[in-house]
């Protein structure tokens, strides 16, 4: 116990440093800024708005996706289970002209409407923010939730076909309580992974009705160079944070299923065919909406593969070691902060909820004022471009972690209700209740969410920008600097680069962590 | 020497130091130095006389850029700054962090005179609304015009961009107080504000508008790099406003001999012949050779419109809060 509390103590300390600490930097070293304007009270409510509609809709669609995907096997199904994660680990600009190309003005559903004598789809309004936004989470979300499903033990549904159950009772006595235990979660991440957003919000918005916090931040330290008006910006994002964090922690329920012995999971009650046919709708909209846009992305890189620059292959090697090394360092943190949150759930349930909250921290923080920050702070000793790739790595580690908390925690809590009285009465305690149990137990989870933060830091910018130099520039850098030149040939085989190298990582290190081939 | 063939090694170690040469270091946007733009070159022929190593660090854009040397203060180990505009120059002057450039400006070919002693200009260009002369034959004469008619168009955010910015001081220096009447003309033509150029000049290539938001000179990227004459920017009637950007000496640079060299280099052949087809801009002195060939197909405003750069702080913020009232309705 003490032992989880101070790896946990040390990776909550080395997250708020990286969070927090930067904010504070930022507040000292401004003069005292201007207040906040109309338009800033404004761009709040427009994030929360947008951030909200986005978390509701993705979580609604996911589930009946998840559901779905949870109860057939069919040939493929890893495969596609895997190609549909792709939207969230792209480039925003990659992503949305993925979307352009289906939903925009000369995108495949206005050639369709036009040919059918109809007026084209207009994509930009809130509208378009959201569905953009969903593009990017549902696949997170029906990820998350599919694990969910998977985590009940199939011996409970044979329990209930046993029983005579049909698809209400399994849905009210085995389904429901998962979903309480998991929805809330994903929904407040996804939540605010919105709330930061700038880029998609910004181009699919449509003007500056759509400016969001991030955009305010923006303004204040670029346009204003008012930097304490930017850390109070960045302030009201924590804030957002920690009260939406608070609220999924009150709604959700932790589920107890039982134990299980990982036998594949077969589904009586859905074996007939209205609800066969009802999931392979789900399934096939569900790859229509996602896989589309990514073929297209596909479609326009594929001929300009072999005439890449070599600067773009050095860039993505780059990118492959600091997405790995991220990868590595969001374990490290994750399952010591996992660890203390299960340890002190039952004696201080107000304690956990803070431990775990922690981990949330990063998601609300504005990679701006995260790099400006760090960059207050390391200028005096170091020269910034010589530290971009290990701040790179530090950064996207901690922006990882979120995920890899709300794959690991659930599972961590099934483990310790269904198998830690009996590790207790054995003694199993520190490294040797690590390596017999929790691990192996949690290879799933651990997998997914080392392979979610490889391929998440392949396709972030983050705070590269503000460090790195063409030298040490990594893949989604230098797909900007290619469209900065003009040179969107260029850069749509090197988005296409990007997404190939992300999905394989991905793919590598999650197939690492499955127990057997259910996901 | 810039490329690590190892990549590990790109993760520990910094640049192993060049032979005890004296190194200059000038900070500079990130499309300046980056593989595709001029950096490369201008460092090679720098090197080739100077007898010295020159360090190009990139941050961000322009602004960025201001904000970085904000932010590092009398500390900064910048010796030149490369890549500011009028728009920020008069931001720039008041840190107090720069000292005169000593060049003589008299032979630059700018469109119109250039009296600061502080920053000198290295390249120029008109902003211009860019159009497909297939998909719009005939595009809009004037701003007005556009404001009037139902063509769509892509800009970019004055917040984060600086053509953004650039198009809120054009409408701002051609219509003074009936700024705000021709914003809310353009509101309805406004696709959508993207956070960059490089979003809103993409989303343009993929069909999503009419006209973009860019310079006069992007054609010339499509018809020398790409052997593709279809883009056309639309001359327009109020004249076009000029972005000039400019470099600054820092005045505690500790190689100010360098800095000297390196403002005299930037404003000579060498450096000047790489700008055209690097940066795609007008370089501030004619090469010998002329501009290249494709150049002379781009549309030539009657007047360049600029707004003096000691106003522009004031006028930029008046602009900024004309624009958000008509477009936020």
């Amino acid at each position: 116990m003490t032992r989880a509390l101070a790896g946990g103590g040390l990776a909550a300390a080395f997250v708020v440093a990286l969070t927090l600490g930067p904010l504070v930097v930022v507040a000292l070293w401004a003069e005292a800024g201007s207040g906040l304007g109309a338009g800033d009270w404004a761009a709040i409510r427009f994030t929360l708005w947008q951030a909200l509609l986005s978390a509701l809709f993705s979580v609604a669609l996911a589930i009946p996706v998840a559901r779905a995907l949870a109860r057939r096997t069919f040939p493929g199904r890893g495969l596609l289970v895997l190609l549909l994660g792709a939207p969230f680990i792209v480039p925003v600009i990659v992503a949305v002209l993925g979307l352009l190309a289906v939903f925009g003005r000369t995108g495949l559903v206005s050639q369709t409407l036009g040919a059918l004598g109809m007026d084209p789809l207009s994509i930009y309004g809130l509208h378009g923010v959201v569905l953009a936004h969903v593009f990017f989470n549902l696949p997170l979300a029906t990820r998350l939730i599919l694990q969910g499903w998977l985590a009940i033990p199939s011996e409970r549904f044979r329990l209930a076909a046993t029983l005579g159950m049909g698809p209400v009772d399994v849905f009210r006595q085995l389904e429901w309580p998962m979903l309480r235990a998991v929805v809330p979660g994903v929904a407040m991440l996804i939540f605010l992974i919105c709330t930061t957003s700038f880029a998609v919000a910004l181009t699919l918005g449509g003007g500056p009705r759509a400016t969001t916090i991030e955009l305010a931040i923006y303004q204040a330290f670029l346009f204003e160079f008012d930097l304490g008006k930017a850390a109070v910006l960045a302030t009201i994002q924590f804030a957002v944070t920690g009260a939406a964090a608070a609220l999924a922690a009150w709604v959700a329920v932790p589920a107890v299923m039982g134990a299980g012995l990982d036998r594949p999971v077969q589904r009586w009650d859905a074996a007939r065919g209205a609800a066969r046919a009802i999931d392979a709708a789900w399934i096939g909209l569900a790859a229509l909406f996602l896989l589309v846009p990514l073929s297209m992305i596909v479609l326009r890189g594929v001929p300009q593969l072999a005439g890449l620059p070599p600067q773009v292959f050095e860039a993505a090697g780059r990118s492959v070691v600091v997405a790995v090394l991220s990868a590595c360092l969001v374990l490290v943190l994750a399952l010591p902060l996992a660890s203390a949150a299960q340890a002190l759930r039952g004696a201080r349930p107000m304690a956990a909820t803070v431990v775990e909250s922690v981990g949330y921290l990063s998601i609300a923080a504005s990679p701006l004022v995260i790099g400006t920050g760090l960059f207050i702070v390391l200028f005096p000793i170091a020269n910034p471009a010589t530290l971009a790739l290990p701040i790179t790595i530090a950064v996207n580690a901690a922006m990882s972690l979120p995920f890899a908390l709300r794959a690991i925690l659930p599972e961590l809590g099934a483990v310790e209700a269904q198998y830690g009285r009996t590790a207790d009465a054995l003694g199993m305690r520190g490294w040797a209740r690590l390596r017999w149990l929790i691990l192996p137990r949690l290879r799933r989870p651990l997998g997914f969410a080392a392979g979610l933060a490889a391929a998440l830091s392949m396709g972030d910018l983050g705070v590269i920008a503000l460090f790195a130099n063409s030298e040490n520039a990594t893949l989604p850098l230098q797909l900007y600097q290619l469209m900065a030149a003009y040179r969107t040939n260029d850069a749509a085989g090197a988005a296409l680069l990007l997404l190939g190298l992300s999905l394989v990582l991905f793919w590598a290190i999650d197939r690492g962590g499955r127990v057997n081939a259910a996901v | 020497m810039r490329k690590h063939p190892i990549i590990a090694a790109g993760l520990l170690a910094a640049t192993p130091a060049l032979a005890d040469l004296p190194v200059l270091t000038v900070y500079t946007y990130d499309s300046f130095t980056s593989d595709w733009g001029p950096g490369p070159a201008v460092e090679a022929a720098f090197e080739e006389t100077c007898g010295c190593d020159l360090q190009f660090v990139g941050a961000g854009d322009g602004a960025a850029l201001l904000a970085r040397v904000r932010l590092e203060g009398a500390r900064t180990e910048a010796d030149i700054v490369l890549g500011l505009d009028t728009n920020l120059t008069a931001a720039a002057a008041e840190t107090g962090l720069f000292t005169a450039h000593g060049q003589d400006a008299s032979g630059l070919d700018l469109p119109v005179a250039w009296e600061d002693e502080t920053f000198l200009p290295f390249d120029w260009g008109y902003f211009a609304f860019v159009h497909d002369k297939e998909a719009l034959p005939t595009p809009p004469t004037s701003l007005r015009a556009l404001a009037d008619s139902d063509v769509s168009i892509l800009i970019q955010d004055p917040r984060s961009s600086t053509p953004g910015l650039g198009l809120l001081m054009w409408v701002q220096a051609a219509y003074g107080d009936e700024a705000g009447e021709i914003w809310a003309g353009l509101s309805d033509n406004i696709v959508t504000v993207t956070k960059g150029w490089s979003e809103a000049y993409g989303l343009f290539l993929e069909g999503e508008a009419d006209m973009v938001l860019s310079y006069t000179t992007s054609p010339a990227y499509h018809l020398i790099a790409e052997e593709d004459p279809s883009k056309a920017a639309a001359p327009f009637e109020e004249g076009h406003y000029m972005q000039i950007e400019v470099a600054g000496k820092l005045a505690g640079t500790d190689q100010p001999e360098l800095a000297d060299q390196f403002m005299a280099f930037m404003i000579s052949e060498a450096f000047q012949s790489v700008i055209p087809t690097t940066n795609w801009m007008y370089p501030a002195v004619i090469p010998e050779g002329g501009l290249p060939e494709g150049f002379d197909t781009l549309i030539q405003p009657e007047t360049a419109l600029v707004i003096p750069a000691e106003d522009a702080p004031a006028v930029r913020d008046a602009a900024l809060e004309t624009w958000l009232g008509a477009l936020s309705q």
